[in-house]
């Protein structure tokens, strides 16, 4: 294939669906690498109630086939294909063998696990990550839900749904999620918290049969449900464009641009290099101001 | 959302559908968002594989007994029977390459 794109976004959380709706309506020739597992982590999500424009919530996977069904309208060309090789050195820059005259980084953030080998063996026994997926198979259990933000709050209240009992587990004595979600938790007559506490083993062969904190202590349970939070998924990045310690992608704001990387014609949007907000109606901001500048961007190289 | 070639299971028909042959089956529900990018998925190796197995789904919610049966706790599952023997498991979305490498390891290509 020797079409050259004018973009190739990476990503397709609402920062790469966004940029994309963007570029395309400015007739910009758009390819967006949405990976095997498209969406973000919206798809992980229930109801979403914090999106403007949708007063009574939308469904998390219900916004994400929508975003995507607005891109592709405009003439975004979307591949469900993970981007596994990427090369900045020159031009026009190829990302999976694909040449573009521009790149918009929105890869987002990949889930956390705890780390422990009893966890690894027993993903699917008991042990998940979607508690949206998984919650009615865990009817009248008991369950714990590590973690402190909000993905932990909506975890636990949409556990207590189904479960019989839910415990919050979380390291620190107090939460960092919103206050209104933080109220729903602690005011719900199924969850229970233990503060400062942290898992050291889940137990069970065949399935999940309980845990041992850390203290010793331990703690019989049919599912554990994991919500510490994510890391930037940059790993395909590295040595390609400025990571800080933590991996998050750098912004250097220069010659007016505000979103572009450490490589001129290369910008970034959403989780990928957000430390503070997190939030889909900031990725999906700074998705359009990516496409905004990439569009300058270009204008500039063809003067 | 689900393909013309893709079979629906329930607990009065899993097993006489799947005592034969290989079939893939997929358990997913309408709320869960991986299940929902799986399902395409699922729909596309239905028409590729069409000669060589059957592909099913099972709707968890409508058809708890069937998940427990087989120990889902987790969806998507998708797990692949050989003359109604278990004999390969994905737990969780794993794109289409995940999809296909499970029928490999099975010995179909």
């Amino acid at each position: 294939m020797t079409d050259v794109f004018d973009v190739i976004i990476i990503g397709s959380g609402p920062a790469g669906l966004t940029a994309g709706i963007y570029t395309s309506r400015a007739d910009l020739k758009t390819l967006l690498l949405a990976g095997e597992k498209w969406g973000g982590q919206l798809q992980l999500t229930t109801l979403v109630e914090n999106f403007p424009g949708f007063p009574e919530g939308i469904q998390g996977p219900d916004l994400m086939a929508n975003m995507r069904k607005q891109a592709e309208k405009f003439g975004v060309e979307v591949k469900d294909e993970s981007v596994k090789e990427v090369d900045f050195g020159e031009k026009p820059f190829k990302v999976n063998g694909y040449s573009a005259r521009s790149v918009i980084i929105a890869t987002g953030a990949e889930f956390n696990w705890l780390g422990l080998p009893s966890e690894q063996r027993l993903i699917g026994k008991g042990v998940s990550s979607c508690a949206t997926c998984d919650a009615a198979f865990f009817r009248s259990k008991k369950v714990i839900v590590v973690g402190g933000g909000d993905a932990a709050m909506e975890e636990a209240l949409v556990l207590a749904k189904f479960a019989g009992e839910v415990t919050v587990v979380h390291r620190r004595d107090s939460f960092r999620a919103s206050k209104i979600m933080q109220e729903r938790v602690l005011s719900h007559p199924k969850i229970k918290v233990k503060w400062n506490t942290e898992i050291a083993q889940i137990t069970g062969e065949e399935k999940v049969e309980g845990v041992i904190f850390k203290n010793g202590e331990k703690m019989p349970v049919d599912g554990v449900f994991v919500a510490i939070g994510h890391n930037p998924a940059t790993e395909v990045f590295k040595n390609k464009v400025e990571l800080d310690e933590k991996g998050f992608i750098v912004k250097i704001l220069k010659n007016g641009f505000n979103m572009m990387t450490s490589v001129p014609g290369v910008f970034v949007a959403g989780d990928v290099h957000d430390h503070f907000f997190k939030q889909a109606i900031t990725a999906a901001g700074y998705g359009c101001g990516a496409a905004l500048e990439a569009e300058k961007w270009l204008s500039g190289l063809t003067v | 959302m689900v393909g013309v070639a893709t079979l629906h299971l329930t607990k009065n028909n899993f097993d006489e559908k799947i005592k034969s042959g290989v079939a893939l089956v997929d358990f997913w529900a309408q709320w869960c968002g991986p299940c929902r990018m799986a399902g395409p998925v699922i729909d596309e190796l239905a028409e590729e594989y069409k000669d060589k197995l059957a592909v099913a789904k099972v709707d968890v919610d409508s058809e708890p007994e069937v998940a427990e049966k087989f120990g889902v706790m987790s969806i998507p599952t998708v797990i692949l029977f050989k003359d109604g023997q278990e004999v390969g498991r994905q737990i969780g979305f794993a794109g289409k390459a995940g999809y296909v490498q499970l029928l490999q390891k099975a010995g179909i290509q």
